[in-house]
């Protein structure tokens, strides 16, 4: 059994009253410790696609399996729950919360887990130690650079030690010489046993994944 | 990191927003405090002017068959067979448990005399007690009896320049002596008495201080002397006709009070006079309901203010929101942490609000009392009161845009501005 299945994914948008199609009939499986280049021009369905694996969007048609669990079944704020255990999140631009230091950043995705309260900065500074960030726990993140504040988010996207890991555009942002520090610390989480999905547009990128995934029309290219 | 920090560390950092939002409900909570505190202070002050407007409780000797019409002047009865009051049951008056409501007692002695000639009522009174507990009284300016009594008027330049232009009684009382009359303006007529004449009492000579203008009560056909010189005059020492009480019942049920009085003069008929109770304590409603409805608007104003700026202060984080959403926040995750935010402003404008009230309502207290005898002092229970309020308001206004950030699409958010 593949970490993810997606069997069938369709996902349909309402655009000048005309239905318009982001994903059409998509199946793709994933396994355990994959890292997975999503490659597409604009439109081809690449975020609308993180979005569904993350639990943010409900797909128009098809299911998605993580672990076996019909992710889409899930009632209530179960959904909730599977973003923050399985889910770390990398955005394209950082979308870190502006009033709250480095470190609570870092913690954020803690404040809900009731069981890991009390050793919270402990773990966050040893995350923010692994990215190379805890010098600077104390600051805001306007006071970092883009690189940095990248930074800060892959160690939010791994504080809670989520098995999946799903990257926007992680060095969309950056200069070469950022961008490929980022993509070796993603690397080195990989080599470390977390599952990635990248979204890129970048094809220096794919070079650190094991597979790419050519997106076009909604659909898996050739 | 619990959520509680994440609301601190929002109103911490982003001060500028926290202020605004504090401002909008505490201009809610000032208003309301300075409202309620203005309100009670003028209630007060209005129901203290308004119990001194003439007396509330009417204290008659106990009588079986006759009948005492102090206001129809049937007088012919007053002294005979009744067990009449007594100078010594002031004292039990003031003993009594509500004593601190006691504003004015006022003893009278009523007896008829010849005066001038003629049959006439004279009244024995306690002239800073009487004075007080008729207010409206006013002396007869000398001017318009000038071309009769002008030479009586020029033997006495003193009371001329104290009660020209019609001046207020009230002024007299500290000049007052025993032997001097105050003669209602019927009175003075038919026995042709003017200011600063001498009247001859049973032998006794008394002078006419004043003239009362017409009053439309009683009054105008009495003579007014000094209580103790009338007692010794008509040989009655230490009797008492009525004894007219003015009572603060603004905060004590008068029957109460007719209650407690009874008590200690069981030999005296004791009555509220419910009519003039009734007639002030409807001012004074009136008054509380305009209050209320002042207070109720502005409250209204002020969590409108919070609800608009709670919905805008909602719509900027949308995409901060979002992100909430991405790592795993539960719907009542994002509705805890908008609204302990809510609650943490409420708290502090509801304190703010009450501190900022009563300080201005210090200020402005002088404005609206004329003779100002209310303090406004530290109400633990309005404090309390104001802040539930402003914490109440506060909430109550950001559930709706609590709700709707917890219902907003993640991904829709995450895409936001």
């Amino acid at each position: 059994m593949s970490l993810i299945e997606l069997k069938k994914i369709s996902k349909y948008y309402q655009s000048d009253g005309e239905q318009v199609a982001a994903l059409k009939d998509l199946n793709l499986n994933v396994e355990v410790g994959e890292f997975i280049a999503v490659m597409g021009p604009s439109g081809s369905g690449k975020s609308t696609l993180l979005n569904i694996l993350g639990g943010l969007s409900q797909p128009s048609a098809g299911e998605l399996s993580v672990e076996g669990i019909d992710i889409y079944q899930l009632k209530g704020e179960k959904l909730a729950d599977y973003r923050r255990e399985y889910i770390g999140f990398v955005f394209q631009s950082f979308q870190l919360i502006p009033y709250l230091t480095i470190l609570e950043n870092v913690m954020l995705p803690l404040a809900i887990i009731p069981s890991r309260n009390g050793n919270q900065r402990e773990i966050g500074a040893r995350v923010l130690q692994k990215v190379g960030l805890v010098e600077k726990a104390r600051r805001l993140p306007n006071q970092l650079s883009g690189g940095e504040q990248e930074r800060v988010a892959i160690a939010r996207a791994l504080v809670n030690n989520a098995p999946i890991i799903l990257a926007d555009e992680p060095t969309g942002n950056l200069d070469s010489v950022t961008g490929r520090e980022i993509m070796g610390l993603l690397q080195g989480l990989n080599s470390g046993g977390q599952t990635i999905i990248m979204v890129t547009h970048n094809p220096e990128n794919t070079r650190y994944a094991h597979r790419i995934v050519q997106l076009k029309d909604g659909q898996v290219g050739a | 990191m619990r959520l509680h920090n994440i609301s601190i560390n929002n109103l911490r950092r982003r001060k500028g927003k926290a202020i605004f939002l504090v401002i909008g409900l505490l201009i809610g909570v000032t208003t309301v405090v300075t409202l309620i505190t203005l309100t009670r202070s003028m209630e007060e002050d209005i129901g203290k002017k308004l119990d001194e407007l003439g007396a509330n409780i009417l204290i008659v000797p106990k009588s079986h068959d006759l009948t005492l019409n102090y206001g129809g002047l049937q007088f012919s009865g007053v002294a005979l067979d009744v067990q009449p009051l007594h100078q010594s049951d002031l004292g039990k008056i003031h003993s009594i448990k509500n004593r601190e409501n006691l504003s004015i007692v006022a003893p009278k002695l009523i007896v008829p005399a010849k005066i001038n000639g003629r049959e006439a009522l004279l009244v024995g009174a306690d002239f800073q007690e009487e004075l007080r507990l008729k207010r409206w009284w006013k002396i007869t300016p000398p001017d318009s009896e000038k071309n009769s009594h002008s030479s009586q008027k020029k033997s006495n330049p003193m009371n001329h320049s104290q009660t020209m232009d019609g001046k207020s009684a009230f002024f007299l009382r500290e000049s007052l002596r025993e032997k001097d009359l105050l003669v209602g303006s019927v009175a003075a007529h038919h026995l042709n008495l003017a200011e600063g004449q001498s009247v001859d009492i049973q032998g006794q000579t008394f002078q006419v201080r004043g003239v009362l203008e017409e009053t439309g009560s009683q009054d105008d056909s009495l003579i007014f002397a000094g209580l103790g010189s009338v007692q010794k005059t008509l040989g009655k020492p230490g009797q008492l006709s009525l004894i007219e009480v003015a009572a603060f019942c603004n905060s004590c049920p008068i029957d109460e009070m007719v209650r407690q009085i009874s008590e200690v003069l069981p030999g005296a008929k004791v009555t509220a006079v419910k009519q003039a109770v009734e007639s002030r304590m409807e001012t004074v409603r009136h008054f509380k309901r305009f209050s209320v409805g002042i207070s109720a608007v502005v409250l209204l104003i002020g969590s409108l203010i919070v609800f608009t700026t709670m919905m805008a202060s909602v719509n900027e984080r949308t995409r901060e929101i979002g992100i909430f959403r991405a790592m795993g926040f539960r719907k009542r995750h994002i509705i805890q942490v908008i609204l302990l935010e809510a609650f943490l402003i409420g708290l502090l404008a509801g304190v703010m609000g009450y501190l900022a009230g009563v300080g201005s309502s210090r200020l402005a207290l002088p404005f609206f009392l004329q003779f100002q005898e209310s303090k406004i002092g530290w109400d633990l229970g309005m404090a309390l009161s104001a802040t539930a309020i402003s914490v109440t308001l506060g909430l109550v206004a950001s559930i709706y845009p609590a709700l709707r950030a917890a219902k907003l699409d993640p991904a829709e958010a995450l895409r936001a501005t």
